[in-house]
Parts: C-alpha cells; structure tokens; sequence
C-alpha cells in the first residue's frame, strides 16, 4: 500500500515538474499561477493549503509522513522561490521558529559558528539578522523525502539557461533514475539545444533502455551505449554478454561489438592522458635542467647549486605570495619576473664570488658550488623554518580540463607545458637572435679569442650564469605550484636535471628540451609497468648505459666547440 | 723481494705515512688499554662510546683514502664510492641478521625479522649461505668489485671522463639508494637492516668486542694504507698517475690506459666495501640512507680538506671533519651546515693541497 501510493506519488510529482518546467525556464520570476495550482492540488490532495505562503507554514508543523504530500503541494505552487527552499530542506538549512512557527531559510551566521542563524524569509527573499539557534526546530527529512528532493532539485536546475548547471542535474538525476525522471530527461531531450547535455541524457535514457522488455530497444541502447566512454557503461554491457541476462543473440553480438569500441577508445584516450602526464613531467625536468644548460652546457661550470637556486625561486613566489595574499594570480605572475632577478643576482653572486676563481678546474667547482648549496639550504631553513610551505595555485591554474568521460587534464600540468616552450623559445631567441646572445656563444665556444676580439669575457660571463641562475628561478616558481615549497626542493631534482643535459648533449639547448621530454614520456609510459621506483631506476641505468654509447649526448657539438667539453 | 724493496722504499720517503702507521699503532696498544685496563671513573678512562665514535671515523677514514686512491692519483673524482660502502656494509648486515637467528622479535630462525613482517615464506636466493662469515666476507669485497668492474668496464671502454663521469657515478649510487628502499629488494626497505646481535659469537654490545672491532679498524686502515701505497709506488700506479695528469699522451705511448683505471677503480672500491663491512658492526645499523648522493660527496670533501693525492691527508681529513660533525651537531645544529658548506669553499679556493699541504715538507726548509 505504502509502495503504490510512493510510486503513484512520483508520477505526479513528475507530471506537476513537467508542467512547471518551461514557465520556470522562460519566466522565473513570474508571478504563480495560482490558479491552476490550486485546481491540479485540489485533486490529488484536497486537504493540503495552495498558496505559497501557506503551504510553509503548513510544513512547518507537518509530521514527516505529511511532509511528502506537502513538497508535491509546494511544487504545485510554482513560486519563484521554491527552488531555493527546497535546496535549503535538502542541505537542512530550512527551519521554522518555535515561537511564531515561520518557516526561515537560515545559514550559519559565522562561519563554523552553529550557535546563531543568519536568516532569510522563503516568501520575500528578505534576510534578517542573525538570531540564537535555541529557537529554531529544523525542518527533517528523511531518505524517501530527501530522494523525492533531489530530483526536484535537479529537476529545477534542468530548466537553467546554463549548459554546465543542466549537464550537472542530468548527472544528478541519472545517478538513481526511476521512471519519473527518466520522463522528465526524455522530455528535456526534445528542448535540449547544447550537444553535451543531449549525449549525457542520451546515454542516460539508452542505459535505462538496457533494462528493457524489448529486444530491438535494448539493441538500439547498445548502440548508442558504444559510443560512450565511461567505465560503468562497459560494466553495463558486460552483464549483457551473459546469455543468462540476456535472452537475444544480436544484442549480445553488439554488447561484444560495443564493449570492444568503448574499451578501445578509452585505451587511446588513457594513451594521450599518459602522454600528457609525460610531457608535463619532462616539461619541469626541462625547467629545471634548461638553466643548468646555460651554466654546465654553454659556460661548462658544474653548478651544484641550481638546484637551490630553484628553491629560491620557489620561496620568492612564496614571499610574493605572502605580501599579496588576495591577489593569487596576480602574486604568480609578479613571482615569476621577481624569482628570475632574485635568483639571477644570487648566480651573479655566486660567479663573482667563488665559480671565477675556478675556471677551467671543472671538479673543484662542483664541490664549491656543492659548498654553496649547503649554505643555501641552510640559510632558508634558517629563515623560513625547515617546514613546508605550499604556495597556493590561482584560481585559472586549478581544477581539471574535462574533455570527455575518459580524458581530463589538470590546467596546472598544462599551464606548465605552455610555460617550459615558452621560457624555451625565450631563451632561443636571447642566444640566437639577440648581440648578447652573440657575445655568450663567442665567449662559450672560444674565450681566449673572444677577449681578443674586444669582448669583455668577465662580464659576459656573470651574466650568463646569471641568466642560467634567473631561469632557474623562474623554474622554482613553477615548481611551488606542483609540490610544497621547503629547503630540500632543488636536491631532488639536481641529479635528474644534470640526467637531462647530459642526455640531450652538452652545449645544446634543443637536446636538452627534447632529451627532457623523452626521459619525462618514457618514465611515465614504463611507470604503470613497474611502478615509478623501478621507472626512475631504469631511466638513470639508460642514461649511464646511454652516455657509454654515445657520451656526447642526443645532440652532440660538431666543429671546434666540441673539443672544448 | 723486488717488490718488498719498491714497498719500504715507498715507505721510507713518506713522512706522512710514517706519523699515520705510528699513530695507528699507538691507538692500536692504547685504546684496549685506556678502555678495558684503565677502570671507570679515571680521568684516564676512554668510553666505550668513544672508542665506537674513533672507530667509526677509521672507517670513514679507510672509505676516504678509497677516495684519494682514485681522485689524488688517477684523477677520477667518484661522486658514488658511498655506494661500494653501502654495498659492503649490505653484505656484513645480511650475515649479522642470519646470526640473529631465533632471537628476533618474531622468532622465526631462518627468516629476518622484516621478512616475516612482510609475509616472506622463504628467504630469497641471495640470502641463502649468508649465515657462514666466509661467505659474507667473500661478498663484502666481491659485490663491490664486480659493481665496480661492470660500471668502470662500460664508462672506461667509452672514456667517460671528468665532470661526466662524476655524474654518472652519482647517478649510480641514487639509483642504488632507489632501489635500496623498495621492500621487494630483499634488504629490508627503507629501515635497513639493524638489531644485530652478535658477530663470529661474540656480543656486538660488549666492550671487549667492541675494542676489538676498533683494534680491526685500525689494523684495516694499516693495511689499507700500506697496500693503497704499495699499489701507487708500483708500476701500475706510476701509469695510473701519468693518466692523471695526461691521459692523451699516456694512451699515444702505448699503454690501454681504460685497464689501468678499471683495476685501480675496481681495487678503490673494494677498499670502500671493507670499510662498509667494518662500519656497520660499530654503528649496529645500515640503511638505503647511506647510499644518499651527499654522503658521497662529502667523503669528496674529506679527502679535498685533508689533502687529496697524499693517503695520509685523507685520513686526516676523514678524522678532522667527522669529529668536527660530531662535535658541531652536538654543540651548534644550526650551524653545522654552513661550516660544512664553508668547507667546501675555503678548501676548494684556499687550500688545494688541503690541510697536509699547510705543513711545509722538511726537503723544501732545508733548501
């Protein structure tokens, strides 16, 4: 008895949401017609109130067994503001007020702080001060009312002008869909005009087909299921390959037929997200290694302090961070200019200091610059505490690029591509195309006929290492926005890095971008093999096997410059 | 006798390693002596627990003329030897585990306590016969070795040299330190192998047994010196120098300069597993931590701050920064780093002869 009148419930439920749906859509603010509500209301349920006003005050002090015929009555009502209500019921923010039993759309009044209510009157919209919590009795509900809830409320957001909102409510719906709901999407169908919420109604619909008596349906839903992407349609048409399940022998054929398409496209699309992950990966290899580059490849200095000159990098956008801290995307993009001097004046530094006095002694100035790495470390522990820090990702960086069912990418991952071929294709252009650029590879390739030729080989000198160190920074910043931000950042990454210059070949920039993309795709491509230890242990083994074969690298030097390394 | 000649005459005009051996047999009589004959509580008393600390910068002090042998005179500056230490220290781990035996917390008298933990039912091949000490020690010198002969025979045969060669050896023991903390490599992950109980029967946490781990040490270290020194005054190290300081023209001669540097290479490395062996009975612990790229490279700054190509400086060294390590981490945490670091610097840029170098040698003030 209980079922029947559940179901006969639903269905008018659905009949009145129908009805409801292109007024809602089309005038949301227009005034109820309270006429006709109080005609279709009368029928079903003669004893509850029709106005809108009423049918709250009504709920207020209804018992729980009463409240599902008042919800049908609210929605009979067609007021503008029963969406926000019933919103409110399903998140338990809707509570009336012993003393005078109004009905309140309330929400804490500070945040965390449950003890007093900040309201808003349903009928006006109108809010009102905050008010003790003792006073108030929530409006309960419990899993049939809350299941009848939602799928009002996704039924309400189904009439949105927003595609992104409608395909949300479509989700919403589709996640325990009975036949009420399943009329109302067929319904939308007809109207819907954005091609994604059309396909997520369609595979929605064609799974509840699945279920079907008739066989030339479930064939039809098979079809259209074969064009999806998601997992749980492969589950769905898994269990209709057993004859058990299913009786008719085309629609098994195409279940098979389908499965293999759907399990097809789902391993390309996790090939190109593979793929993805390698790029974005050998992208921060290429960011950390495009600077050591300039100083080990161009100027042959072993800095074993560019890892911490990433680090500084990273604390500078986190100091950055800290002095703007409500202008997220603004502080990033200061960050990244302030890393690059910041770093840039410490390699200066650093050059000045120590490297100069060991030219052409390669050994000893690794072990100096190692010196200066400690010291560096140290400092920032001693400044900023050996904690962590997490610099926070602005809003345009996070969150995920949804391209289908089967392929999302994280826009930090790829703001970080775009960012490594640009700081790349910078730097080209400063060596290639610029007098500076000039002076470095004259200074790099020869420096004893460099000076002769007038260039100040001093001064090139520190501003190359500069330039390596300032890339370095600008890496750092793109570092805070993949991992936290602490004293040991750059010691792991100065052995990779030194991996990918040497890989790509000495004194070569294209070798180093292309050597960093390929260790960064092949790690993550063996990665789901043998787990990403044993990757990272095999890419070191290639590349110490690789360098015998052929130790100058992807790119070796040709010519004169060669001889020099 | 040819050979015994070339070695005293070797000897005779090493002044630093006459103090060196002369010291080492000092602390070899005074140690056992000040620690088990003088009683406690006597101002003349040496701990336990310093006789251990000494003990442990022997070892450091063998790992380091390991170093020397190859930066000082055959110009291969290895940023990994940390590795064939490790290795070596692996290998005497794996035997005082299997003396464990029953003892261990779970009991079980073949399998290692980490074993069992992990659900093991059988111990894995290269377990097998660790129990026997001969074995162990068979592995304590040939594991390195062989590592060694595979790397220096590839990177040699190509001529990876310099700064390349220093990052590939640095590659190496990252590698290793990788591989090291996976618990299905069989050597405990990344808690290592630790709670020995015993060596040869004997109980590790004695005094007796630990004065005679140092008196082994400093034996070693003789050794070690003397062979490290035989092996430069030979013909082989007299080639292996010429390749320091001219590889090109030692390869024009006629020599194949790539077998000198693998057997001095492979002989440097197990030097390196010995003092990893003598190492990890007096620390009572190794873990895939000390195959970490700084260790390595600071057993570099040992040698740079004593005085590489000397032998003697590297211990000096060995024992002059480890104590200050001891005594900085102890006194000052903060600042250790940056003398560290420091160090680095002022050894690199002021001191290339390193601190031996600051002794003016006797021929030089009598000219």
């Amino acid at each position: 008895m209980i079922r029947f009148t559940t179901s006969l419930r639903r269905c008018w439920l659905a009949a009145c949401l129908a009805a409801s749906l292109p007024l809602l859509a089309q005038e949301p603010s227009a005034a109820p017609d309270q006429a006709a509500a109080a005609v279709a209301s009368a029928e079903a349920a003669p004893a509850v109130p029709t106005a809108f006003p009423d049918v709250l005050r009504a709920l207020g002090s209804a018992s729980l067994s009463e409240r599902a015929a008042l919800l049908n009555a609210l929605l009979a009502t067609k007021h503008p503001n029963t969406a926000a209500v019933l919103k409110a019921w399903l998140e338990d923010h809707l509570h009336v007020r012993d003393a005078d039993g109004e009905m309140f759309i309330t929400a804490e009044s500070d945040a965390g702080d449950a003890s007093s209510f900040a309201l808003t009157d349903p009928v006006t919209l109108a809010a009102s001060g905050p008010e003790s919590a003792d006073g108030f009795t929530k409006v309960g509900s419990n899993n049939a009312l809350r299941k009848l809830l939602r799928s009002a409320v996704a039924s309400f957001t189904l009439g949105s002008p927003d595609a992104d909102v409608r395909l949300g409510a479509v989700r919403e719906m589709l996640r325990a869909p009975d036949d009420a709901t399943l009329a109302l999407l067929r319904e939308r169908r007809a109207a819907e005009t954005d091609a994604a919420v059309q396909r997520a109604i369609d595979l929605g619909l064609a799974s509840a087909d699945l279920a079907s008596d008739n066989a030339d349906l479930r064939l039809a839903a098979v079809q259209v299921l074969s064009g999806s992407l998601a997992g749980e349609a492969i589950a769905k048409l898994e269990a209709l390959r057993d004859p058990a399940n299913e009786t008719d022998e085309r629609v098994r054929a195409a279940a098979s037929l389908a499965i293999s398409s759907i399990s097809l496209k789902r391993s390309l699309y996790s090939g190109i997200e593979t793929l993805f992950f390698g790029l974005s990966l050998g992208s921060v290899l290429v960011l950390a290694a495009i600077g050591l580059a300039i100083t080990f490849g161009v100027m042959g200095v072993i800095n074993m302090a560019h890892g911490e000159l990433m680090m500084i990098g990273a604390y500078t956008a986190y100091v950055v961070q800290l002095l703007l801290p409500n202008h997220l995307a603004a502080s990033i993009l200061i960050s990244i200019p302030a890393a690059f001097v910041v770093s840039g004046l410490v390699g200066i530094a650093i050059e000045r200091g120590v490297v100069k006095h060991l030219y052409g002694r390669p050994l000893e100035t690794l072990l100096a610059t190692f010196g200066i790495s400690l010291i560096l470390q140290q400092l920032v522990r001693s400044i900023f505490s050996p904690l962590n820090r997490s610099v926070a990702t602005p809003e345009f960086m996070s969150g995920q690029w949804v391209i289908n069912d089967a392929l999302s990418l994280t826009w930090n991952r790829l703001y970080i591509v775009l960012f490594t071929l640009l700081v790349f294709a910078a730097l080209q252009l400063i060596l290639r195309r610029t007098s500076l650029g000039l002076t470095v590879r004259a200074v790099s390739q020869n420096r004893a006929m460099a000076r002769s030729m007038g260039i100040n080989s001093d001064r090139i000198a520190a501003i190359t290492f500069g330039l390596g160190s300032g890339i370095a920074g600008v890496a750092g910043v793109a570092l805070s926005q993949l991992t936290n931000v602490g004293p040991n950042l750059g010691q792991s990454y100065i052995i990779d890095s030194f991996m990918v210059v040497v890989f790509g070949g000495v004194g070569n920039l294209w070798g180093t971008l292309i050597g960093g993309m390929t260790l960064g795709v092949a790690g993550k491509l063996l990665e789901p093999a043998v787990g990403a230890v044993m990757a990272k242990i095999a890419m070191l083994v290639f590349i110490i096997l690789f360098i015998q074969r052929r130790k100058q690298g992807l790119f070796p030097q040709k010519g004169r410059a060669a001889e020099g390394h | 006798m040819k050979n015994q000649s070339l070695l005293l005459s070797a000897l005779k005009a090493d002044r630093g390693g006459q103090v060196l051996l002369g010291l080492l047999a000092i602390a070899a009589v005074a140690v056992p002596v000040l620690n088990l004959g003088v009683p406690e509580g006597s101002l003349l008393h040496l701990s336990t627990y310093t006789v251990t600390l000494f003990g442990k910068y022997l070892c450091y002090a063998l790992l380091a003329i390991a170093v020397d042998l190859v930066w000082g005179y055959c110009g291969i500056l290895s940023l990994g030897h940390t590795a064939f230490f490790a290795l070596g220290g692996y290998a005497i781990g794996m035997y005082l585990m299997r003396q464990i035996g029953p003892r261990g917390v779970y009991g079980n008298p073949i399998l290692p306590d980490f074993m069992v933990f992990l659900n093991w039912k059988e111990l894995p091949w290269f377990w097998e016969g660790m129990n026997h000490f001969p074995l162990a020690a068979l592995m304590v010198v040939l594991v390195p070795g062989l590592l060694a002969l595979g790397f220096g025979w590839l990177a040699f045969r190509s001529r990876v040299t310099g700064v390349y060669l220093s990052i590939m050896t640095q590659a190496l023991t990252f590698a290793l330190l990788l591989a090291f903390f996976r618990n299905e490599m069989g050597f405990g992950g990344n808690n290592g192998l630790t709670d020995f109980k015993e060596l040869l029967g004997f109980d590790l946490k004695t005094p007796g047994m630990r004065v005679a781990l140092f008196v082994t040490t400093v034996i070693a270290l003789a050794v070690g010196y003397i062979g490290c020194r035989y092996v430069i005054a030979s013909r082989l190290g007299r080639v292996v120098q010429a390749v320091r300081d001219a590889e090109g023209r030692t390869r024009f001669i006629g020599y194949q300069v790539e077998s000198y540097k693998l057997w001095i290479w492979v002989f440097s490395a197990m030097l390196a597993g010995i003092a990893g062996a003598l190492y990890v009975p007096q620390v009572g612990i190794i873990n895939p931590g000390e195959f970490a790229p700084i260790n390595s490279i600071e057993v570099v700054i040992w040698v740079a701050v004593g005085g590489r190509g000397t032998l003697y400086g590297a211990v000096a060294g060995a024992v002059l920064v480890n104590y200050a390590k001891t005594w900085f981490t102890a006194a000052f945490p903060e600042i250790w780093l940056y003398a560290l670091g420091a160090l680095f610097v002022v050894a690199t840029l002021f001191l290339p002869k390193g601190v031996v170098g600051l002794i003016p040698a006797r021929g030089a003030k009598a000219s």
